[in-house]
């Protein structure tokens, strides 16, 4: 088994008909995904990419059965197409936007709650299931089945641990990335519950970055709940204070969100720390031995 | 984007937050009259520039006579001013915000923000007003009351109510305690702010509360909502290569040391920065070109990086995905092409096509030195500037 997703996962892309979710969607597709068509508002009942397109997620979930969107609609529309997914009681929604604002997250968390549904991302890569199904941008190539769990707030950072992992020669049983939003969908702790519950996944590498405290959150998570070895690598020892690093949400503000904090809580739980980016694999291969 | 002082007390008194009379000069000729139009026999000279600590660094200026006023703005205007916050350079003192001096009796700090913790707008309200309130809430927390507001509800009159009742605050200073509360959380919620801060607020012995310093950060994300609010955007306090990068949708920051770097994704930007210091390097920048890499990008940032005072080198690390390895060779070949090469240069490339991307480069004309090993690559490349640097 693997986590959220797999081959039997029927997926649809919110932004359909658009440059980017036309893009991915023929990748999704090219990877063997089960893509059973998409979401454009006001081009229902034309076909692109030969599939239906439909006005909305109900809809689609009706004709095709679909239980899993991708979204790649604008930022400024992303917070009518997540609600309209959370409504819809989609199963998993992956939202790949970048630039939403922080406020229409906040009441999308609050939504979510007492949903039916298991939001990834904003501003993520997306989840996949090597061989089975891929609900996002990541490239699938550098992915193969295996034993390891890979949860990141970073894109590229994610790629890193996936290459390093399968050049290990442990492949990966799902691969999230919870994205670099300050709110986001799911959390590092919802992550490693399902790992830690999944037969396929044997170990887990968490990827972290300054800003917040999720990091701590999931340290204290870990001491008490996970049993399966655990490789973190935390990003921004070397960053400065008070400087947004690209994603929204990694920043040291004041005194806290520090990299050197983040990786002695992880340190305090009984995870291995990567020193480096480059290291994630060997590390792993040391605690496996 | 962070708005200075002035402007944040021009939303508070829209807003019916009472601040004080103030007058805003660009100008030492201005400060009589402004004086005068304040009226009283105290004022205060205040630099308006984009960050905290403006006491500290010297930017706060208390005068009992229009000479010293005018004293104040002129050693003031046209400075850079260093405060704790700012970097060594420090921040352009463009105008000064003159204001009546006032009789204060109790200083507060009330502030809203939002907490990735608990994800809510979450209200900051304490008598310890005036001090570092990070300071405060590290070494004495329970001086803090914090509220969160539910994301799908509001905040509303018993909300506040019980905030003064935590607070103390007498019937006379609640309702208008109350009515700033009300006002802010207004502010934060229809113009997308991510942080509003009023350190202090006053009691002034009249009994009045006074809003005496104000800080508002809007969310960058929610800016194309928000006309009125871009306008506010005042460019002479950014850095000017983050400014420039940002014109071509690079995200850029300037650091202090001597390896410049180049990468794809921002999570891997820094920790690629993070490697160059493991390896005993120190990082010039943090860039990330971003996803869809193009020879025009790519060429952009060399030139701001290879113009970066004290770099010894460049390293540039991609990890290819959907974007082909190969055609990132090609980009980085353009690019040098475009604005030349006068620096030690080391490419990673990894993922898609990486091998032939490599090909590409070390079959070039140009001494480019190429690695597929990330870590070799940090170790080739700290070597190289420190050659360079002797």
């Amino acid at each position: 088994m693997s986590v959220l997703i797999n081959k039997n996962t029927r997926v649809i892309t919110q932004g359909f008909t658009g440059k980017q979710g036309t893009f991915h969607s023929e990748q999704s597709i090219a990877y063997g995904t089960q893509f059973v068509g998409g979401v454009t508002p006001g081009k229902g009942g034309q076909t692109h990419l030969n599939l239906p397109v439909f006005n909305s997620v109900i809809e689609a979930m009706n004709e095709t059965g679909a239980d899993a969107t991708m979204i790649y609609v604008p930022p400024r529309f992303a917070y009518a197409s997540i609600v309209e997914a959370i409504e819809a009681q989609i199963p998993v929604i992956a939202c790949i936007t970048e630039g939403i604002p922080v406020q229409d997250m906040l009441k999308i968390k609050a939504i979510l709650k007492d949903s039916n549904s298991t939001l990834i991302g904003p501003n993520c890569p997306g989840v996949i299931t090597p061989d089975e199904c891929k609900l996002g941008i990541m490239p699938g190539n550098i992915h193969q089945i295996g034993s390891v769990g890979v949860v990141s707030r970073s894109g590229t950072l994610t790629y890193e641990a996936v290459h390093q992992t399968t050049q290990a020669g442990l492949g990966q049983s799902t691969c999230i990335g919870i994205g670099g939003d300050p709110i986001s969908g799911m959390s590092f702790i919802d992550c490693l519950a399902l790992f830690e519950a999944d037969k396929q996944t044997k170990s887990i590498i968490m990827v972290g970055e300054i800003g917040g405290c999720a990091e701590e959150e999931a340290a204290e998570y870990i001491q008490s709940n996970v049993s399966k070895p655990v490789v973190s690598y935390i990003a921004g020892l070397s960053a400065p204070k008070g400087k947004r690093m690209g994603h929204a949400g990694a920043v040291i503000s004041g005194g806290s969100g520090r990299a050197e904090d983040k990786t002695k809580a992880l340190k305090n739980a009984g995870v291995a720390i990567s020193p480096t980016p480059a290291t994630m694999g060997e590390t792993l291969l040391d605690v496996l031995k | 984007m962070h708005i200075h002082e002035y402007q944040a007390k021009t939303l508070f008194s829209r807003n019916n937050i009472k601040t004080p009379k103030g007058v805003l000069i660009a100008n030492t000729k201005e400060a009589s009259k402004a004086c005068s139009e304040l009226g009283g026999g105290i004022w205060v000279v205040k630099a308006q520039v984009h960050a905290g600590g403006r006491g500290k660094g010297g930017g706060v200026i208390l005068c009992y006579d229009v000479e010293a006023v005018e004293n104040a703005c002129e050693k003031l205007l046209g400075s850079q001013l260093i405060t704790p916050q700012t970097d060594a350079k420090g921040l352009p003192v463009n105008q000064l915000l003159i204001e009546a001096g006032q009789n204060i009796k109790q200083e507060l700090y009330l502030g809203l923000l939002v907490d990735r913790q608990t994800q809510k707008i979450t209200v900051l309200a304490s008598l310890e007003g005036g001090m570092d309130i990070e300071k405060v809430a590290s070494e004495t927390p329970d001086k803090i009351i914090k509220f969160g507001v539910d994301p799908l509800g509001t905040l509303s009159l018993q909300d506040c109510d019980s905030i003064a009742q935590q607070l103390n605050l007498t019937e006379m200073l609640t309702e208008q305690f109350n009515q700033t509360l009300l006002s802010l959380y207004e502010i934060f919620t229809t113009k997308d702010a991510s942080l509003i801060e009023i350190n202090p607020l006053i009691v002034t012995v009249e009994n009045t509360l006074l809003a005496l310093d104000g800080k508002i950060d809007f969310d960058d994300n929610a800016l194309y909502r928000h006309e009125d609010i871009i306008e506010l955007r005042d460019t002479s306090q950014e850095d000017e290569k983050e400014k420039e990068a940002g014109e071509y949708q690079l995200n850029y920051i300037s650091l202090d040391g001597t390896i410049g770097c180049m990468v794809n994704g921002a999570g891997l930007a820094m920790a690629t920065m993070d490697l160059i210091e493991h390896h005993g390097g120190s990082p010039a920048n943090f860039l990330d070109v971003g996803g869809g890499t193009t020879a025009q990008r790519v060429a952009k940032a060399f030139e701001l990086i290879q113009t970066e005072a004290n770099v010894g080198g460049v390293l540039v690390n991609i990890f290819g995905g959907i974007v082909r390895c190969d055609l990132i060779a090609e980009g980085i070949l353009q690019a040098i092409e475009k604005v030349g090469l006068s620096l030690p240069i080391v490419v990673r490339l990894e993922g898609t096509n990486a091998q032939q991307g490599l090909a590409l480069l070390s079959g070039s004309k140009y001494n480019i030195y190429t690695e597929a090993d990330l870590t070799q690559a940090a170790i080739k490349i700290v070597a190289l500037s420190q050659e360079q640097s002797k």
